[in-house]
C-alpha cells in the first residue's frame, strides 16, 4: 500500500512541534472565525493569508487548513445555540438544533453536532487519501484540452445544480471570468481592460472579492436584519457527550447517506452549503421519524453536519489532484498554494510529496484536535457571540481592511473591497450566486490559457474538444449540466403530457 | 445601490425586488458591452501565433450581455413582473444598512488620508458610541486597545506595514 507509506511519511511531516502549535492556533482562529458573523473559513483564509508568505508551504497550509476545520466546526455552535446559522452550511443545522438547545438538550444537539461533522470529514479524508493519488496519476496525462474539459464541467455543474436562475449563475460566473481577465494577459503581455487606467494592470485578486462579498456583504446583511443575540447557554460534560454517543449509532444510516451526499457534493463543485440541504431533505424523507423533524430531532443534526463536513473536506480532493478548487474556501486554499510558489495540479503529488502528504496527514490530526476542543471549549467561543455586534462589527470591517491591503500593499483595494462588500449585498438579495464568480475569478486565467493552447494546437478548430473518448465525455457531459435546466424542464412537460 | 436618504418610516419598501432586477440586469448588460467591445477593439480574432488576447473575453462579453438580457426580461415581463409586492430593502432595513456602509466608506477614506491606525481607532469609537450608545470614555479606549494591538501584531510582530495615509500623522514613531 503505496498510499500508506506515504501517509505515514506526511504524518512525520506533521508531528513537529512548531506544526502542532499551529495546527491548534488554526483550529482555535477556525471556530472564533465560525462563530463570529462576516467572518468565515473563506475570507478569514484570506484576509490571514498574506501573514503565511514567510512560512515555510506545508507549516502554512496545516494552519490555513485547520482554520478551515475549525470554521466547519464552529459554524453549528451559533447554530444550536443562537438559532443563527454562522455560516451559510450550518443553516440546516438550525432546524433541529435550535430547538433542541430551546428543550435544554443544547449539551446533546452540540456532541452530535460536532461528533457527525468529526465522522463526515474522516471519511472525506480517508477517501482523499485513496483516491486523491489516483485521480492525480491519471491527470498527469492531461493536456491542454482535457484540462479545459474539466473546467468547461466544473463551471457547467454550477449552472446545472444550481437551485436558483441559470442565468444568474451564467452572469455571475461570467463576471468573474470578465474580473480574472482585467490586467496582463498573460499569454501576449498586452493589457487588457483597463481603459487606460495603470492601478488596473495587477487586475482583481480573487482575495479581495472573498473578503468584500464574504465578509463586508455579510457584515450589510446582518445590519440590515438587526441582529440581536440571545443565545441558549450550553453545558457540555463528559456524562452528556458519553449518552449522546451512545444514541448516535442508532442513526448510522443517515451517517452513511449523509457522507455520500457530502462527498460527492463536495468534489463536484456543489459545496457544503447545498449538501447540508440536500442530506437534511433525504434524511427527513427517510427516516421513519421523519414528521417530528424541525421540532428537535438529533437526527436532524447528524444529517446536515455529517453532509457539510464530508463535503468541505472533500472539496481539496479535486484542488490537489486537479488544481480545481470545489468550493471558495478551497479556492482560497489554491490562491496560498501558488503565493508560496507551488503549482497546482497533478504534478504536486510527483513534486511536492511533503507537502501534500503533510497536509492529507494534518486533516487527520486536526479534526481529531478540533473534536476535542469544541468539546471542551463551547462555553468559551459561546461567550464571544455575547460580545454586542456593535463593538464587533467595526473590529471586524477593520480587520478586512488590513486583510485586503495586505495582499498587494495597495490602497486601492480596500476600496474594491468595499465595492464588493456592496455587490455581495446586492447578489445575496438578488440570488445571484457568488461561490461561481469567486471560482471563475480564481480559475479565469488558467481556464483561458488551457482554452488557448488547446485551439492553437488545434489551428482554431474547435473540434479539439472532442478529439479523443476522454475529452468528448467530459465535455458532453458539461454541456449535458449546463442545458440541465432546461432538459429537466422538457421531461416534466413530457411526463404532464401523458 | 439607492444612496438617498429616506425618512423614518419601516415597513415601507424603499426598493422593489423587480427594480432592483432590472436596475442590475442593466448593470450587467452594460458591463458585458463594455468587455466584448473592449475585447473586439483589442483583436478577438486568430492572428498568426494564436487566438488575440480578446479572443476569450469577448465571448466572455457576449455571454453577460445574453444572459442578462434574459434576466431582464424575465423580470419585465415574467410571471412576478406585474406585482411590485416583493421588496428589495425596507426603509427601515436600509437605514440600517446605509449606517453601516456611509461610515465604512468614510473611514476607507480615512486610511487613505490619516492611515489605517489612526482611522481605525476613530471608526471604532465613533461607531460604538453612535450605533451601540455606549459611553464616550469606553468607545475611545476599546477604539484606541484595537489599534495599538493591530499596531503591535503588524508593525513590530510579523513587519507588515499597513498604510500610513497621505499626512501621516504617525510619522513621528519611526515606522
Amino acid at each position: 500500500m503505496e498510499e500508506i507509506n506515504a501517509l505515514f511519511h506526511g504524518f512525520s511531516v506533521v508531528l513537529t512541534p512548531f506544526n502542532l502549535l499551529l495546527m491548534m492556533i488554526g483550529i482555535v482562529l477556525g471556530v472564533i472565525i465560525g462563530v463570529l458573523p462576516g467572518l468565515g473559513g473563506a475570507n478569514g483564509i484570506a484576509i490571514l493569508l498574506p501573514l503565511t508568505f514567510t512560512m515555510p508551504p506545508t507549516s502554512a497550509i496545516i494552519m490555513l487548513s485547520c482554520i478551515y476545520w475549525g470554521a466547519l466546526f464552529g459554524g453549528a455552535i451559533t447554530s444550536v445555540l443562537f438559532n443563527i446559522p454562522g455560516e451559510p452550511w450550518s443553516v440546516a443545522t438550525t432546524f433541529d438544533g435550535y430547538p433542541m438547545a430551546q428543550q435544554g438538550r443544547a449539551g446533546e444537539a452540540l456532541t452530535g453536532a460536532f461528533t457527525s461533522s468529526f465522522v463526515g470529514a474522516l471519511v472525506a479524508v480517508v477517501m482523499i487519501t485513496f483516491l486523491a493519488p489516483l485521480v492525480a496519476r491519471f491527470a498527469l496525462q492531461f493536456g491542454p484540452p482535457e484540462f479545459f474539459s474539466v473546467y468547461f464541467l466544473t463551471f457547467c455543474s454550477f449552472v446545472g445544480m444550481g437551485k436558483g436562475s441559470p442565468f444568474k449563475t451564467l452572469a455571475a460566473m461570467m463576471l468573474g471570468f470578465a474580473l480574472a481577465a482585467v490586467g496582463m494577459d498573460t499569454m501576449t503581455g498586452r493589457l487588457r481592460l483597463n481603459f487606460g487606467w495603470t492601478e488596473l494592470m495587477r487586475g482583481f485578486d480573487f482575495l479581495i472579492a472573498v473578503i468584500g462579498l464574504f465578509g463586508i456583504g455579510e457584515i450589510l446583511l446582518s445590519m440590515e436584519e438587526g441582529l440581536s443575540f440571545s443565545g441558549k447557554s450550553a453545558k457540555i460534560n463528559m456524562k452528556v457527550v458519553i449518552e449522546t454517543w451512545k444514541k448516535l449509532p442508532q442513526y448510522w444510516l443517515t451517517s452513511v447517506r449523509s457522507c455520500l451526499i457530502g462527498c460527492w457534493m463536495g468534489i463536484t463543485p456543489g459545496g457544503a452549503t447545498p449538501a447540508s440541504f440536500m442530506s437534511y431533505g433525504v434524511a427527513k424523507r427517510m427516516s421513519k421519524d421523519g414528521e417530528k423533524f424541525g421540532t428537535g430531532q438529533l437526527e436532524g443534526v447528524v444529517a446536515p453536519e455529517t453532509a457539510a463536513h464530508a463535503a468541505g473536506t472533500s472539496a481539496l480532493l479535486p484542488m490537489l489532484s486537479l488544481g480545481i478548487p470545489g468550493s471558495p474556501t478551497a479556492a482560497v486554499l489554491l490562491g496560498g498554494l501558488l503565493i508560496w510558489g507551488l503549482q497546482p495540479g497533478p504534478l504536486l503529488f510527483v513534486e511536492q510529496k511533503d507537502f501534500v502528504w503533510g497536509l492529507i496527514a494534518s486533516m487527520y490530526l486536526g479534526n481529531i484536535a478540533g473534536l476535542i476542543i469544541v468539546l471542551t471549549c463551547v462555553p468559551l467561543f459561546a461567550a464571544i457571540l455575547r460580545v454586542p455586534f456593535s463593538i464587533i462589527a467595526p473590529i471586524i470591517i477593520v480587520i478586512c481592511a488590513i486583510g485586503a491591503y495586505t495582499v498587494h500593499n495597495a490602497m486601492l483595494d480596500i476600496w474594491f473591497m468595499l465595492l464588493f462588500g456592496v455587490i455581495g449585498y446586492v447578489f445575496k438579495k438578488l440570488d445571484y450566486p457568488m461561490a461561481p464568480m469567486v471560482l471563475a475569478l480564481v480559475l479565469g486565467d488558467r481556464a483561458e490559457e488551457n482554452f488557448r493552447n488547446a485551439i492553437k494546437g488545434s489551428e482554431g478548430d474547435l473540434m479539439v474538444f472532442f478529439s479523443n473518448g476522454l475529452v468528448g465525455s467530459i465535455m458532453a457531459l458539461g454541456l449535458v449540466l449546463l442545458f440541465w435546466p432546461l432538459i429537466s424542464g422538457m421531461i416534466a412537460r413530457l411526463r404532464g403530457a401523458h | 445601490m439607492e444612496e438617498k436618504q429616506d425618512p423614518p418610516g419601516a415597513g415601507r419598501p424603499a426598493v422593489t425586488t423587480r427594480t432592483m432586477e432590472i436596475v442590475v440586469a442593466l448593470l450587467f448588460l452594460s458591463l458585458g458591452g463594455v468587455v466584448a467591445f473592449d475585447s473586439y477593439r483589442l483583436g478577438a480574432r486568430w492572428a498568426e501565433e494564436g487566438p488575440q488576447s480578446g479572443y476569450f473575453p469577448f465571448y466572455i462579453g457576449l455571454i453577460i450581455c445574453v444572459s442578462s438580457i434574459v434576466t431582464l426580461l424575465q423580470a419585465l415581463f415574467g410571471k412576478a413582473a406585474g406585482s411590485n409586492k416583493n421588496i428589495f430593502v425596507e426603509r427601515g432595513q436600509l437605514r440600517q444598512m446605509l449606517s453601516v456602509l456611509v461610515p465604512a466608506a468614510f473611514y476607507v477614506l480615512g486610511i487613505q488620508l490619516i492611515g489605517i491606525y489612526v482611522a481605525s481607532a476613530v471608526y471604532i469609537a465613533v461607531f460604538m458610541v453612535w450605533l451601540g450608545r455606549y459611553s464616550r470614555f469606553k468607545s475611545v479606549a476599546l477604539g484606541l486597545a484595537a489599534s495599538v494591538s493591530f499596531f503591535v501584531m503588524f508593525e513590530i510582530w510579523f513587519k507588515v506595514p499597513l498604510p500610513k495615509g497621505m499626512f501621516n500623522p504617525l510619522g513621528f514613531l519611526g515606522y
